[in-house]
């Protein structure tokens, strides 16, 4: 009883979940005012003709920043947490 | 552990053009898909297929970790520098001001398609350039942290 009642109610969410998209129109988004900016100025102020780079190297210079950061931070747990399984003679040619 | 001599050969053959398709991806980030992390992470599978082929204390005096780790910390430094340029010029924080100057990546696009120039862009290759080098420096740090575990192991 209990699995019908929650196989019934996955598949009526994931059937509205995959409704959602089949309603919309494909390359109509709602709202497009930054899109266009992005696309009428991007060409002019960053000189670039990739615009995703554009976005993602100069207009959102601080999200790339934290990326960086992220993957330096992760580098170095991983050099912490193996080093700690090494022996001690091996240190020397790190 | 090594893999039989064709392997190895073949992952020889496969690193210098990893390399070079790599930093491609990596300098043409302005003007094609891809870009500093996605370059760098080519670059990286280059050295991934050489450590695989390869033992490790075979590959640890050609692909050295201090080396990589040296590279990264550049990396980032040549990011954060190239944005902190701005503010020693009067700035904003990540301004472009090297976009549209004239001098080094200096030169303006129309606008809508057109073929494209590598002088363009600014700051942008340069960040382009400096995430490159910190992911490859990067993930084949953990490649080789991750992979040096192999070494104790008994195998042809």
């Amino acid at each position: 009883m209990k699995r019908k009642l929650a196989l019934v109610i996955f598949i009526v969410l994931a059937g509205g979940l995959l409704l959602i998209p089949a309603l919309l129109d494909f390359g109509v988004p709602a709202f497009s005012d930054m899109d266009d900016y992005f696309l009428e100025h991007g060409q002019e102020q960053t000189a670039a003709n990739n615009i995703v780079t554009a976005v993602v190297f100069d207009y959102r210079g601080f999200d790339t920043l934290g990326e960086s950061v992220v993957l330096f931070t992760a580098v170095v747990g991983v050099g912490l947490m193996f080093r700690r399984m090494l022996k001690e003679e091996e240190y020397e040619d790190e | 552990m090594r893999m039989s001599k064709l392997v190895r050969t073949g992952a020889d053959l496969l690193y210098p053009f990893a390399l070079i398709f790599g930093l491609y991806i990596v300098m043409h980030g302005h003007l094609t898909p891809g870009g500093g992390f996605q370059g760098g992470a080519v670059v990286a599978t280059g050295a991934a297929i050489v450590i695989v082929a390869w033992a490790y204390e075979d590959v640890a005096g050609m692909i050295r970790k201090v080396t990589m780790k040296a590279q990264e910390s550049a990396g980032l430094l040549l990011f954060i520098g190239s944005a902190a340029l701005a503010l020693g010029l009067g700035y904003a924080f990540f301004a472009n001001v090297l976009a549209n100057s004239g001098s080094l990546f200096g030169l303006s696009v129309p606008f809508g398609p057109n073929p494209g120039e590598l002088n363009t862009a600014g700051l942008i290759p340069i960040m382009n350039f400096a995430v490159g080098i910190e992911v490859w420096g990067g993930l084949t740090i953990i490649l080789l942290y991750l992979l040096s575990g192999l070494k104790k192991e008994e195998g042809t």
